[in-house]
């Protein structure tokens, strides 16, 4: 680790030598990825791949719960064969538990979580703030690398179930609520199976306090000379705020989920009241209490939703600020916004149980503080609009994946007050409703932003730029994939469609929700076949695409100062920060950026305001 | 190229209000008109949230489409020299953009409180028009003795429903909090007179359950270890869905069940005719050729 100082200038000098091999082998980052390496771009890559796969996984699982949707009980075409337990491929409702199951979990914790604090986390916080590196170079490569070991826990309860078996798996949903999760005998997936599912998010559980911890000592103390909190960009505003929830949340699920394993294992009963018959067994001994699971898990499982979307709040902003060729309107109320919706984060946990039989006085706080989110929200809304009024924007595809962000994003938080106001949960609480809202935020803002902010660092990362024309096609096909799919979801939760049944036509007053089914059904397979666009356009730009310099969009940001890709240890001229990032189209400057790295003329009036107080070496 | 993003996007919005519009008369709404008063309560509320939400929706993205629509004028040739508007922010814009939605946010929030705690808060139940309904099905009960009607116990895959049995003069006992040898049961068969709130424990004999009734707009998770008292009131003798809405299990999908809202008359007769079938040994009967 190097102090402030010494950051300025370890970066250039120290290992320059390597830089100028590297820097026209666009290949040279790639190329380490299958390897061993503690550099913080490496892994960052590794993430973003891994990720990359993973969600094409739990795509995959997702078509498969789609398709049990439309067409219940018919035989899966083709991949049918695969599943030997279930003739020709049917969709039994233990193997439609598994599947939703397992693909909230490969999106959660797999995809989401890692992609942004793994992928861009790792990518950006050094580059952005000036330093040669994380903090704890090691400690970063084994979060990347204890990933693994959860990924095969997650893999085995696919496979490994009180044996092997091509129907096993986890069948509690993603919240594992006790007793269901508690107990071998409450469910087929509740054996061995479960307790995979809980190794996996405890191993993904210390890959994000590893990231949590070094991406919050990066941050404090290895910003370049002039780099203030209030000059960091709002990327690095959105991944500091987000470790420290991590750092203070997850403490508590990986509590949580020892006292599970203990309650499966030791015979402790935290969680099991007595005197339960579960499965004609007889009756559980206990003293427990299932509610404790609940207020636990959502105690973290809350902030993980904002875990999961205020680093790509910051990105967004960064990228629309850049393409804009604008200042963010409002620094400071987003700074602030960013942390308000943290603070509040934490203590909304239990709106996630307002049915859940708690006492009822709580149901009334939670609803306050949870309608109160959506204040600082909206604040962000309108001051993202805010920076495109007025602006020059480029219409390519980054912007278009930030605008899609900031409209999915207003269509996902609008309908959070509707499950905010305890009331009206009562009838949506487990219906699709909530299902429409979680995937607008997660996925209509997050991967909206994700996709963007791939198209955008791509150049940094390998020194070419992505396809322009794929990219495009793949966001039309994703945005209008997308809606098709989860917009009807708030229809079908008015319309009172449970969540997690297999066959919702067995009841009559949901039977002419089919057709809207099997609509969705068919968006989500458009939208799951445009992501290997995606993936194509990503992989073939790596060989054919135009090469990029230093800084292709003409943005402010320190990360662009670096050659592309950056070399070992980042920098080669040492970076001295002397304004914020945002001043694009600034009167007092020629051209319409200005980055936070450029030496000021000697003749600037505002110079002495600006000039930092250390001096480039 | 950008003109068509432009449009791209101020097309949704409007087809999603469109949709949306269209929904009620498509049939993908609400199942029919709330059954019971406080069902239409939180329809109302629900109502009042969408309203407020769609002004929110269509402000937000209107202005999103317009701030486009300016951006791509903007970068129209002849602008082209001209750089973009240098604006850090507006203070009074913030202070503006925070307290109009703070103070709809807050009149939200409190404007639901009664309904909530009319439904879960214990002393906020409408206790009397409870006592009422009992006195005409005529149970004899004192006022330590639960409210509650029916216990409405949970389990993989099926709700159990545990009535008081009857006195030797013929009234109804109270319901008590351990199983009587009087008590009678039925599955997936809960029958209670309509038009007046009644009371009902909810219990879970395993893993997690929950309580829907959605034509009611009633929804209450059974949780282990716990007894929580609902009530309910069906404006309608009519049979209404009962579901299970939270994950329980393999079989979760097909916890079904139904409720009778009924005639008080006819909830009694329902009662008298569980009692002779459970108390029924059949030793006496007369063989008869035709039930074989």
């Amino acid at each position: 680790m190097s102090s402030v100082a010494a950051t300025a200038d370890s970066a250039g000098h120290d290992h320059d030598h390597g830089h100028h091999a590297h820097v026209d082998d666009h290949l040279a980052l790639l190329k380490a990825v299958p390897f061993w390496s503690t550099d913080h771009k490496v892994i960052g890559i590794q993430f973003l791949l891994t990720t990359l796969v993973m969600m094409m996984v739990g795509g995959a699982l997702a078509l498969g719960v789609r398709w049990q949707l439309a067409f219940p009980w018919e035989n899966m075409p083709i991949i049918g064969a695969f599943f030997p337990a279930s003739a020709g491929g049917q969709v039994t409702p233990e193997f439609y538990t598994m599947l939703f199951t397992m693909h909230a979990t490969v999106m959660i914790f797999l995809v989401i979580i890692p992609v942004l604090a793994g992928a861009f986390g790792n990518f950006l916080i050094p580059l952005m703030i000036g330093a040669d590196d994380m903090a704890f170079p090691l400690l970063n490569a084994l979060s990347f690398w204890v990933m693994l070991p959860a990924i095969f826990f997650f893999g085995m309860s696919f496979v490994w179930n009180d044996g092997w078996g091509p129907n096993a798996g986890p069948g509690a949903g993603w919240t594992s609520y006790p007793a269901l999760s508690a107990i071998k005998a409450a469910a087929p997936g509740s054996g061995w199976a479960q307790f995979w599912w809980l190794m996996g998010v405890t191993c993904v559980g210390f890959s994000s306090m590893m990231g949590s911890i070094n991406y919050m000592t990066t941050i404090i103390n290895m910003r370049a000379p002039g780099m203030t909190l209030l000059r960091m960009p709002l990327t690095i505003w959105g991944m500091f705020i987000t470790a420290v929830l991590q750092a203070f949340a997850l403490p508590v699920l990986t509590a949580a989920g020892f006292m599970l394993v203990a309650d499966r294992t030791l015979g402790t009963c935290f969680f099991i009241p007595s005197g339960l018959v579960v499965n004609n067994a007889a009756p559980t001994v206990g003293g427990g209490q299932t509610l404790l699971w609940q207020h636990l898990f959502w105690f973290y499982s809350h902030p993980a939703v904002y875990i999961m979307v205020l680093p790509a709040m910051g990105m967004v902003s960064d990228m629309l600020a850049c393409m804009s060729r604008k200042p963010i309107f409002g620094y400071k109320p987003m700074v602030y916004s960013l942390a308000a919706i943290a603070g509040l984060g934490f203590i909304v946990w239990g709106h996630h149980m307002f049915i859940s039989g708690m006492n009822p006085a709580l149901g009334m706080t939670f609803m306050i503080s949870t309608i109160m989110i959506a204040l600082p929200s909206a604040v962000k809304v309108f001051n993202w609009i805010g920076t495109i009024w007025g602006g020059k924007p480029e219409f390519n595809v980054i912007f278009l994946n930030c605008v899609a962000f900031v409209s999915m994003f207003i269509v996902g938080g609008l309908s959070g007050i509707f499950m905010a106001a305890v009331p009206v949960d009562i009838y949506i609480h487990d219906t699709y409703f909530i299902v429409a809202h979680f995937h607008y935020v997660l996925f209509g803002s997050t991967l909206f932003a994700v996709f963007g902010a791939i198209h955008f660092w791509y150049p940094k990362m390998f020194g070419r730029f992505m396809s322009e024309g794929w990219g495009k096609l793949h966001f039309f096909l994703t945005f209008i994939g997308f809606n098709g799919t989860f917009f009807p979801m708030h229809l079908l939760g008015v319309a009172g469609m449970p969540r997690r049944y297999a066959d919702p036509y067995l009841y009559p007053y949901l039977e002419h929700l089919l057709p809207l089914n099997q609509f969705m059904t068919v968006s989500a397979a458009v939208m799951g076949f445009a992501q290997f666009i995606l993936i194509g356009n990503f992989i073939f730009s790596l060989f054919s695409s135009r090469k990029a310099g230093r800084n292709p969009w003409n943005a402010n940001g320190l990360e662009w100062h670096a050659p592309s890709p950056p070399g070992h240890g980042n920098f080669d001229i040492p970076a001295v920060v002397y304004r914020g990032p945002y001043e694009y189209s600034s009167p007092e400057h020629d051209s319409d950026y200005w980055p936070q790295a450029e030496v000021p003329k000697p003749v600037v009036e505002h110079e002495s305001e600006t000039t930092p107080k250390i001096a480039p070496a | 190229m950008k003109w068509f993003w432009c449009l791209f996007f101020a097309f949704w919005p409007t087809l999603t209000v469109a949709l949306c519009l269209a929904s009620p008369g498509l049939g993908w709404w609400f199942p029919g008109e709330a059954a019971s008063p406080l069902g239409q309560r939180i329809d109302d509320l629900f109502y009042l949230i969408l309203i407020i939400c769609t002004i929110a929706f269509i402000g937000t993205q209107a202005g999103l489409a317009y701030v486009l629509f300016r951006g791509a004028y903007d970068t129209e040739p002849e602008a082209v020299t001209k750089k973009a508007w240098h604006s850090h922010g507006s203070h009074e814009l913030e202070v503006i953009w925070s307290v109009i939605p703070a103070i709809v946010l807050l009149f939200i929030a409190f404007y639901q409180m009664d309904v909530w705690a009319e439904y879960r808060v214990k002393s906020a139940f409408p206790r009397d028009k409870m006592e009422t309904a009992l006195k005409r099905v005529n149970q004899k009960r004192t006022t330590k003795d639960s409210l509650a009607l029916a216990e409405v116990t949970a389990r993989q895959f099926e709700w159990l429903i545990r009535y008081p049995g009857f006195n030797d003069d013929g009234t109804l006992k109270p319901l008590m909090k351990d199983p009587q040898p009087t008590d009678l049961y039925a599955v997936n068969d809960l029958h209670l007179p309509a038009s007046a709130p009644v009371m009902i424990n909810l219990r879970t004999m395993d893993v997690q359950h929950s309580f829907f009734l959605p034509e009611l707009r009633i929804k209450q998770d059974a949780v282990p270890g716990l007894t929580i008292p609902i009530w309910l009131e069906a404006n309608k003798q009519q049979t209404y869905q009962l579901l299970c809405a939270e994950l329980c299990g393999w079989g979760h999908y097909k916890m079904k069940a139904r409720f009778v809202a009924e005639s008080d008359e006819n909830f009694i007769e329902y009662l008298r005719q569980l009692e002779r079938e459970q108390n029924e040994d059949r030793v006496d009967d007369e063989p008869e050729p035709s039930d074989e």
